[in-house]
């Protein structure tokens, strides 16, 4: 089937979406590999966290939204603070923490509070508390084992995906459930291109989230490339993905910068399964793994450890999957299978990915 | 300043370094010469941080025992150690690689200032700024791992073979440079396979063999002493 000018734009669109979310899953895998030499399963399912906690924050309840949001911050003191065995613990801490549990537990199901938070502080809280359960994830699941062979800590990570994909079925229920769209990004931009065609009425209609999903990608993956570029925090990143010891000798305390690694992927995961709600609006606790598995095809075809690599594959397979179910329609059925052919043609063709660096041994 | 009691290093079920004891005072150069598998890397390594398994003690004046402090924290405290190997960052830039080493302090104008310090101290680095480290020559690299361990304005400097691989006018040059860093009032630990040119420069010097130190003196009197004539200096 020939495509016409007009269902190749709007497929051009779609497809520059789909990728562009398949690529910012796909970052997130490609950075902690590049340090960790590890494939996070459990990156998939923090996708899925990052829709469902923008959805409780917008649409459900709020007492859930509040006591997440306590759970998190005591959460976080917890792993992140005292870690020194030598020093005793302040009894402070001890305050704060059940200060924060228990108003955690009054607000949730004591005395729930009737509050509903505006849209855009509903997003950025839903990506912070993401990328605090992506460093939870590190603390509990990657870092007891990072002395470990590596064979131990991609079983943990299997297993932490299995356990946040049950536990979101036990917390947010298994059914699937509708997100809510606003208005504004479901009424199709409509445009005229008979300029192109030279008939007079042929029309696009493109979806808002096809143009806004490319362009908030944009922003966050140059805001990602700026701080591993210019700033201190992301030259230790890079200096830890080739050598870890002489990092530390230059004063890098490692888990940090590895913590910060899991922030900022957990962070773009989040933005994408957000979203993905909005564009593809029905979210379940299983919704993490098949774009999970895609995005993870991506990051070894644009060449794992690179970046540009990760974001350039996500693109390509988005245009792949678009374009061949757009051309074949009898194949549609299939189009999740595209990902992995593409991965078994990667791999035979050239293993180390599209911008993926020979890994050289110099002595 | 520095004194390690009775160090001892495991790696496995090898018993590396078996009780060394050595005293670095301030403003001094201090050498320790020995043979591959002397212990002499061990040593430093310890007092980096960087060895796991170790006994004894490391004392740093100010700050009581060391031993068994992360790498991170000894730097900190201002021991900085130029490895063995060079292990510069191969993808980095060498401003890249100075910064780094410069990662533990926020006082820009001091880094910018020290920066330039250690680019007139080795020319050849500022002509290679922004080149990655790994398409430096072994010398330059060299040149770039003293110079990473100066950015962290450190008060004691170890330097692990600082002239290995290098073609000999650079070794006088690397030298010269040691003890014009040593002039500046910082401390130096040097370890070196080139017995004569460590013993020229040394204030004082130990002669390590399979683990144990085997003599002691000023670099002059080690450099005068016939059996360190005849294991090291070539008759």
């Amino acid at each position: 089937m020939m495509l016409t000018p007009e269902l190749f734009i709007q497929h051009f669109f779609n497809a520059l979406a789909l990728g562009s979310l398949y690529g910012l899953i796909a970052i997130g895998y490609t950075m902690v590999y590049g340090i960790l030499r590890l494939i996070n399963f459990a990156h998939g399912d923090i996708f899925m966290l990052g829709a469902y906690f923008v959805f409780f924050s917008t649409i459900a309840f709020m007492p859930a939204w509040l006591a997440a949001l306590l759970v998190a911050i005591a959460l976080l003191i917890m792993f992140t603070t005292f870690r020194d065995k030598s020093k005793a613990t302040p009894a402070w801490y001890w305050g704060a923490q059940a200060l924060l549990l228990g108003l955690a537990g009054y607000y949730g199901f004591i005395s729930p509070v009737e509050f509903q938070p505006p849209w855009v502080l509903a997003v950025f809280f839903a990506i912070a508390v993401t990328s605090a359960c992506g460093i939870v994830v590190d603390r509990v699941a990657y870092q007891p084992l990072r002395d470990a062979p590596r064979i131990s800590a991609l079983i943990s990570a299997i297993g932490i995906s299995f356990l946040i994909e049950n536990l979101g079925v036990v917390v947010f229920s298994g059914l699937p459930r509708a997100v809510r769209q606003p208005d504004m990004l479901v009424k199709p931009i409509i445009a005229n291109i008979s300029a192109i065609t030279g008939n007079a009425d042929s029309v696009v209609r493109i979806s808002p989230m096809a143009l806004i999903v490319p362009s908030v990608s944009l922003l966050l993956v140059s805001g990602l490339l700026w701080i591993i570029y210019r700033t201190k925090p992301g030259l230790a990143m890079r200096s830890i993905s080739k050598d870890i010891e002489t990092t530390r000798l230059m004063g890098v305390s490692v888990n940090k910068v590895i913590a910060l690694t899991f922030a900022l992927g957990s962070a773009l995961a989040a933005a994408s399964g957000i979203m993905w709600a909005l564009r593809y609006p029905q979210i379940h606790p299983y919704m993490g793994v098949l774009p999970g598995f895609k995005a993870f095809i991506a990051a070894v075809f644009g060449g794992i450890g690179s970046i540009h690599g990760a974001m350039l594959g996500g693109l390509i397979l988005g245009f792949i999957e678009v374009f061949i179910t757009a051309t074949f329609p009898a194949l549609s059925g299939y189009r999740d299978a595209f990902a992995f052919v593409l991965l078994i043609v990667i791999l035979l063709w050239k293993p180390t990915g599209i911008m993926g660096a020979r890994t050289e041994e110099k002595i | 300043m520095l004194s390690i009691a009775d160090l001892h290093v495991y790696y496995g079920g090898i018993h590396a370094v078996k009780g060394i004891s050595l005293d670095i005072a301030k403003g001094q150069i201090v050498t320790l010469v020995g043979a591959n598998g002397a212990g002499k890397s061990s040593t430093v390594r310890a007092v980096s941080g960087l060895v796991k398994s170790c006994t004894g003690s490391i004392t740093y004046e100010g700050h009581g025992n060391i031993l068994g402090k992360a790498p991170e924290e000894i730097v900190r405290t201002g021991i900085a150690l130029s490895p063995e190997g060079r292990r510069i960052l191969p993808h980095l830039t060498v401003e890249e690689n100075l910064q780094l080493g410069a990662y533990i302090r926020n006082d820009t104008q001091g880094i910018a200032k020290d920066k330039e310090w250690v680019y007139s101290l080795f020319p050849r680095l500022k002509e290679r700024a922004w080149q990655a480290g790994g398409t430096l020559s072994g010398g330059e690299q060299q040149m770039l791992a003293v110079g990473r361990a100066l950015m962290s304005n450190p008060d004691i400097v170890m330097l692990d073979e600082p002239s290995l691989g290098l073609a000999p006018k650079l070794v006088n040059e690397i030298f010269a440079i040691i003890k014009h860093i040593n002039s500046l009032g910082k401390t130096i630990l040097l370890i070196e396979q080139n017995a004569f040119a460590a013993l020229s420069i040394a204030h004082k010097a130990y002669i390590l063999e399979t683990g144990t130190v085997v003599l002691e003196g000023t670099g002059q009197e080690l450099l005068h002493n016939p059996e360190v004539k005849k294991a090291y200096l070539g008759g």
